[in-house]
């Protein structure tokens, strides 16, 4: 059963004010389009989930539409800082911004309880960091086996999950290669998932290589097809990451006005990511990325 | 370049004369990203590359930008999810060099990478643990690489992170925390190690041209000093071109 629809429909249908949404991708596959088009929508109140919230999630504070941030790492990857998440942090401009903080081993875990249907997770992590003090979800537990103490962190269960990847059908079933991140366990652990990927292949396409995928349709409740729908970041096979762009975002979000002056010329003032592309031409065509195949393997028996 | 080398030069081959070759390296963003990538190119063709964004044996044909780049998996052993990476290798034990940075260290090797000032009404908030805390806690060995400024050098670190030693002495063994405790400190000045038993930072050799009043002064607490103090070997003409010339960052990185 086709799934397919525009991000206009997905983002209207699957995400609603309030939610806790995770979009995921750890430097690789960050979901941009998607989350373009939540600000489009005019999303509020909502709970963001992802390791590194990176240049995605400074959008989206300071388009308002956030009142928590989770995360474990949050800058902008060796360049700086993210100056719309500081300055919600600091001053609560332009609206308060709560936050609960993990480290990245905590983070993963949390989602990993979630997509197992577990309360929680252990781990050896935490002991004498000051995270705990600060943060009172993170707990300590006594094996029952052993006596040892460990730490742990609960489940996660966000409403939605927004996952880009290289490719699926039209049901949703969908395939990633590169890094992966924490893409599977964001997924399983949502209520909801949005598929976003840069093609919409055919089913067979899919049957032949079946190692390769994430997500079975039957875990995805909508998948959208958007060529270069995670730029500035990238989609290995596709484009390279706009490590420029980066750059620039640091002068770009420096001040309020600068933020605001690039979602009135990046976002609301764009239809959708078709426009985006039109304007990102050249961009697109310095970012795409060379051949690089592997030999196809025998799945014979 | 008043010596022919950079500040960030000789941090970087300084850095990189550390690793043993075969170890397994739990690389992080910036300075150690060069350096582990140098040593690979230098005198430890056989060390293997680990980024916590689940590349396995990375070897990038360029610097990577960030610990997730696509260079990073072209031409991998293997790529895992970050639960993976995370649980069967950093905490089951299979990571023998952790890297970190930070913002601040205190005397007993902690850092912190999360705030300045208080934690609810920060004065800066930094971007926070990513894999650190981990690191410091799970990997064989650690080395933390960072410049030495008095700011970045208090006596205690306004939030710890990252644990090393907490209070100094036996208090991190008390604790029980997993791994030995960080080994040493690459700073732009010299490195520094920790004494056997207080566990607090011993400068043990000064990089050309540095000397032991400047550290002092860029230090919050009185700084105990090796004897004798070692001068650091400057990098070598091999180490500096490979830098110079493979490792240069591509347009428009950082």
């Amino acid at each position: 059963m086709s799934k397919r629809m525009t991000m206009k429909e997905a983002m209207g249908r699957f995400v609603r004010d309030g939610d806790t949404v995770v979009m995921e991708g750890f430097t690789h596959l960050i979901p941009f389009a998607a989350g373009h088009e939540l600000i489009r929508q005019r999303r509020k109140n909502l709970t963001l989930v992802r390791l590194t919230p990176d240049l995605l999630f400074d959008q989206m504070i300071a388009a308002a539409c956030a009142r928590k941030v989770i995360f474990s790492w949050a800058g902008n990857p060796g360049v700086g800082p993210l100056y719309a998440f500081r300055q919600a942090v600091e001053r609560g401009e332009p609206i308060p911004l709560e936050i609960e903080e993990y480290s990245h081993f905590g983070m993963v875990l949390r989602l990993q309880a979630g997509a197992a249907n577990l309360p929680f997770l252990p781990t050896r992590t935490f002991g004498g960091s000051d995270l705990p003090r600060v943060n009172p979800r993170i707990k300590q537990v006594t094996c029952p086996y052993t006596g040892e103490e460990l730490w742990c962190v609960p489940a996660l269960r966000p409403d939605v999950a927004i996952v880009h990847a290289q490719r699926a059908d039209e049901d949703g079933n969908t395939q990633v290669w590169g890094l992966v991140g924490v893409h599977k366990e964001a997924a399983f652990a949502s209520e909801r998932v949005v598929v976003v990927v840069e093609e919409i292949v055919p089913r067979e396409l899919i049957r032949r290589d079946p190692n390769r995928t994430l997500l079975p349709g039957f875990r995805v409740d909508a998948v959208v097809e958007e060529p270069f729908g995670a730029h500035p970041s990238y989609v290995q096979g596709y484009y390279d990451r706009d490590n420029e762009f980066y750059v620039r975002w640091d002068e770009i979000s420096r001040e309020p006005a600068g933020l605001d002056r690039y979602l009135e010329e990046w976002v609301y003032g764009l239809s959708g990511r078709q426009e985006y592309r039109n304007r990102m031409r050249a961009t697109y065509e310095r970012l795409r990325a060379r051949s690089v195949p592997c030999e196809p393997v025998n799945y014979g028996f | 370049m008043k010596n022919g080398f950079s500040t960030n030069e000789i941090m970087i081959t300084t850095a990189a004369r550390m690793l043993r070759d075969a170890e397994v390296v739990f690389v992080g963003i910036g300075i150690p990203n060069v350096a582990v990538n140098l040593a690979r190119r230098t005198r430890c063709p056989n060390l293997v590359l680990i980024y916590e964004s689940g590349a396995i044996g990375a070897r990038p044909e360029r610097l990577p930008v960030s610990i997730g780049d696509p260079a990073l998996v072209t031409g991998a052993l293997g790529v895992c999810s970050m639960p993976e990476v995370f649980q069967y290798y950093l905490q089951r034990g299979f990571i023998d060099v952790g890297f970190l940075g930070a913002a601040q260290i205190d005397r007993f090797g902690n850092l912190n990478s999360t705030v300045i000032g208080d934690y609810t009404r920060p004065k800066v908030r930094l971007p926070g643990s990513g894999g650190a805390c981990e690191i410091a806690l799970l990997a064989r060995r650690v080395l933390i690489v960072m410049n030495h400024r008095r700011r970045a050098f208090p006596e205690r670190v306004d939030f710890v992170t990252s644990p090393g030693y907490l209070g100094g002495g036996d208090e991190r063994e008390r604790q029980r925390l997993p791994g030995a405790g960080p080994e040493a400190v690459i700073t732009d000045l010299g490195v520094l190690g920790f004494s056997a038993d207080t566990h607090e930072l011993v400068l043990e050799s000064l990089h050309p041209g540095a000397t032991v009043e400047q550290v002092q002064q860029e230090t919050g607490w009185k700084l105990r000093v090796a004897a004798p103090l070692k001068q650091t070997e400057p990098p070598s003409a091999e180490e500096l071109r490979v830098l110079r010339e493979e490792l240069t960052l591509p347009s428009g990185a950082a």
